[in-house]
């Protein structure tokens, strides 16, 4: 699955996209937010204010409750402010 | 019509393409959206975006002005990469034959593309980089629209 990260997000992993494959029971997109914060102390911190931090599944917006299902982009961003 | 574009764009030149020939508007209304620096702490301000979603969002967008107002065109233009103050960031125009369709969806436009639009604002000043924040009137901004439509229901 590709993980896709941007602005603030993505200056705090490091990174902009990566390729993983998802470990058994991350389901929704929570979940997955969950297991990002294990990975080391740049994703924990990119994660730490995991309530601010915005989804989208497909490039369509996403709450943290949604399954994930058989997605191939998962995207995390903070609040749009473009405009 | 949308576009994601680094380039310039003409408010008199995007006006006078959507009008064309057609003499069935009444009513054009245009939104520009500048880099401001009200107090001297903006050089520069950089826009970064999601390829694919930003489209899809903004064309998103644009159909649910059209389902609302009759709207006989419209047209968003956001521009990314480095600007600076006083340069144009976004435009929006709406046709319409009467004013009210044309002002209200130019509005709603903005008020949606402003939340839901996947841009982010970085501004470089004196004292360094930020990222700029998400206003909470955005969020109400936009959500007075669904208020609206749902109370029409």
């Amino acid at each position: 699955m590709r993980l896709l990260y941007f602005a603030w997000v993505k200056e705090k992993t490091g990174i902009a996209a990566e390729d993983v494959a998802l470990p058994d029971g991350v389901a929704t997109v929570g979940e997955l937010i969950a297991w990002l914060k294990t990975r080391g102390p740049e994703f924990a911190q990119a994660f730490d204010r995991d309530e601010v931090i915005r989804a989208a599944i497909d490039q369509t917006h996403a709450r943290h409750d949604a399954k994930i299902g058989g997605a191939t982009e998962i995207a995390f961003f903070p609040p749009v402010t473009g405009g | 019509m949308i576009r994601v574009q680094t380039h310039d764009f003409d408010v008199g030149a995007e006006i006078a393409q959507i009008k064309g020939a057609r003499t069935d508007i009444g009513a054009i209304v245009s939104f520009t959206g500048t880099v401001r620096d009200a107090d001297d702490t903006v050089t520069e301000m950089t826009l970064e975006h999601y390829p694919g979603m930003t489209e899809t969002e903004l064309a998103k967008i644009e159909m649910d002005a059209h389902a609302r107002w009759p709207l006989q065109a419209s047209l968003i233009v956001h521009r990314v990469g480095t600007l600076k103050p006083g340069d144009n960031i976004v435009l929006v125009v709406t046709a319409s034959a009467h004013r009210d369709a044309a002002f209200d969806a130019a509005k709603f436009l903005m008020d949606y593309l402003k939340t839901s639009a996947p841009f982010w604002k970085r501004e470089t000043g004196p004292g360094g980089d930020r990222w700029v924040g998400a206003k909470a009137t955005d969020d109400a901004a936009a959500s007075r629209w669904s208020a609206r439509k749902d109370a029409a229901e």
